[in-house]
């Protein structure tokens, strides 16, 4: 699914450079649940960024369900945006004045699907993540937790690939924390391929494998025994 | 780009971010509306001009007799200078191709009776051709003619407002008028377009003057009606000849500056038209101004505005809103809320001035009114220019990596 060969990337601060990425090599295949674990500077979350089509690499090679993604114009990268990748992001970026239906069924506009069709998939995907009643309610009306679970039926409702998720619980209590999961968790089960970038070892636990990044390299990546979240909720 | 799905999003937007539309609309509206009322009332100022220079014919030139100040040719200075009817003549036979009609004026006033209704009034006795010089509309009856001048009759003509004093609403044709002493019949009764005072004139022959008057043949005042066609540089070459033509036959000095006088109406008109032009040039840059202003206050609106929506342009692009969809989105937006309130603006600047029609007529603003064109134009302008300022940061907001975007709190 996701095959990334000696992926550099380095930013310009001033007159000196910082090399944030050197070197990745990494694939992921279908169906796998992968945390990203690191501290913070590792470049976990740019690793993630790039993967997301959000940033772009300076060096190396990065194919997306047998695309090569290079080259790219933002015309283009907003298109494979739209139907290969879902964006999960720590602080929800759901869209203010919009209902939490109408945010679901956003990507679905840019897929240029008809109104009654992006309202049905809209619903049904809430109806997904347990928000079927909130569908009318605005994000400032939801929870913490719930704005999450907004968020994941609309990064699910174009149907991508790859669902992408930067430090998905980082604003969440454990409790509010562990439903998250378990919602990513059965989503997995449903067998989509799911990217988390964590720096929460139990959140990282409940997932099938772990890549540990440490200054712009991976030093390790582990299957690991996924621990179900459903026991704690 | 324009599908009803595209539509439903932005109407979405506006609905739900009253702040921005209102400002935006509002800064357009008020632009607009400033306009259309200053340059309406430009052109009031412009409509009383208009009306106070225009209710005579411009076709004219007034000679008024003067007192001499040098000695000439054996004569004394400080000599009176009169017209008499053999000038009117003179005048015809030789100045014969630049003249369309001339007629003296002979102005007196005194009191006028009918009935137990009296009051007094200024009477001009002058000849036929005055009605064209002072453009006079007849109401009713008919105006005063050769045949009057050469019968010496006693018939007036009077004015709307004589007949409305004096009459009490009864109809003045036929009825006879004492004149200080002297029973008139009235045949007509007119209106004129240069106030009211205009209107409290009454019309007699000169010839009956004159008569009433000793037979005597003097006139005060002669109005000389030129071919129009003889254009500007006619009229003061005409003037000229007038002058020169009555300081010789008059023998007054040719240095002499007071022995006669020539009011010449084209003359007066041009530069009447020429303040007139400028004081519309004056008012068209202060609206230009505003306008300007509008485009600026436009501009920084959309900046704010898209400043304002970074984060959620970044989200949208995240979620695969493609470069031109944002810009496109943004631009519709502001040209619909723009064009809506532009003409919201004008519609109620338009009203403004129609309902102001004569209210302001002490401060010499008479009927202002737009040329429908020109609002639309101004208003296509502001439009236009709103959508130029909106492209840019627009744009900018649509090149941003999603992912600076997002960054953005």
């Amino acid at each position: 699914m996701i095959e990334i060969k000696n992926l550099h990337k380095s930013y310009k601060m001033g007159s000196n450079s910082l090399h944030v990425l050197k070197g990745i090599n990494f694939s992921v295949g279908d169906g796998e649940l992968v945390a990203i674990m690191g501290s913070s500077g590792s470049g976990k979350s740019t690793l993630l960024n790039i993967l997301g089509m959000l940033d772009v690499l300076d060096e190396g090679s990065y194919t997306l369900d047998g695309v090569p993604i290079k080259n790219l114009n933002e015309t283009k990268a907003a298109q494979y945006r739209n139907k290969f990748l879902g964006f999960v992001f720590q602080s929800f970026n759901l869209i203010n004045y919009k209902s939490a239906m109408e945010n679901v069924a956003l990507p679905l506009y840019y897929q240029k699907v008809g109104r009654k069709e992006r309202q049905e998939k809209a619903l049904k995907y809430l109806e997904q993540v347990g928000l079927r009643e909130w569908a009318d309610h605005l994000p400032s009306e939801l929870s913490g937790g719930q704005k999450q679970r907004v968020a994941i039926a609309r990064a699910m409702a174009a149907e991508p690939k790859v669902l992408l998720a930067d430090e998905p619980t980082g604003a969440l209590d454990s409790k509010t924390s562990y439903e998250v999961m378990d919602l990513i968790q059965k989503i997995n089960d449903a067998g989509n391929t799911i990217l988390i970038v964590t720096h929460e070892p139990d959140i990282a636990d409940m997932c099938k494998r772990i890549v540990h990044l440490k200054d712009g390299v991976i030093v390790e990546d582990k299957k690991v025994t996924q621990v179900r979240a459903s026991q704690y909720v | 780009m324009f599908s009803r799905d595209n539509w439903k999003e932005i109407f979405k937007t506006i609905q739900k971010n009253k702040l921005r539309t209102f400002l935006s609309g509002f800064t357009v509206s008020l632009g607009i509306l400033i306009f259309v009322v200053l340059f309406g009332m430009g052109n009031g100022l412009v409509n009383t001009f208009n009306e106070f220079f225009g209710d005579d014919a411009t076709n004219v030139l007034y000679i008024f007799p003067g007192r001499t100040t040098i000695p000439y040719k054996g004569y004394k200075s400080n000599r009176v200078i009169e017209f008499e009817n053999s000038d009117l003549e003179d005048i015809e036979k030789n100045l014969a191709m630049f003249v369309e009609y001339t007629t003296p004026r002979i102005t007196r006033s005194g009191l006028v009776k009918y009935k137990n209704e009296s009051n007094n009034y200024t009477s001009r006795a002058v000849g036929p051709a005055h009605q064209y010089a002072e453009k006079t509309i007849m109401m009713k009856g008919r105006y005063l003619n050769e045949e009057d001048m050469r019968n010496k009759t006693k018939y007036v003509v009077i004015g709307r407002l004589v007949e409305k004093d004096l009459f009490q609403g009864e109809d003045a044709i036929g009825k006879y008028i004492d004149i200080s002493g002297s029973a008139f019949m009235v045949v007509g009764v007119f209106q004129d377009d240069g106030g009211d005072n205009e209107e409290r004139l009454i019309y007699m022959p000169y010839t009956t003057r004159q008569l009433i008057e000793k037979n005597t043949d003097k006139i005060n005042q002669i109005i000389v009606g030129f071919k129009p066609e003889i254009g500007y540089a006619g009229a003061m070459a005409l003037d000229r000849s007038l002058e020169r033509f009555f300081k010789e036959k008059k023998y007054i000095s040719p240095e002499d500056q007071n022995g006669i006088f020539i009011r010449n109406v084209a003359d007066q008109l041009k530069q009447n038209q020429q303040f007139a032009r400028v004081l519309q040039l004056i008012v068209g840059l202060v609206a230009f101004g505003t306008i300007i202003a509008g485009i600026i206050g436009i501009s920084n609106i959309m900046v704010f505005v898209v400043k304002e929506r970074t984060k959620e342009l970044g989200v949208r692009k995240a979620l695969g809103a493609t470069p031109k969809s944002v810009i496109s989105s943004i631009l519709l937006e502001s040209v619909f809320i723009t064009t809506i309130s532009g003409f919201v603006g004008m519609m109620i600047g338009v009203a403004v001035l129609g309902s102001l029609g004569e209210k302001l007529k002490d401060y010499f603003i008479t009927n202002p009114y737009i040329d429908m064109v020109m609002a639309v134009s101004a208003t296509l302008v502001l439009i236009l220019f709103g959508a130029i300022a909106g492209y840019i940061p627009a744009k900018r907001a649509a090149d941003i990596k999603p992912i600076e975007a997002l960054r953005d709190e």
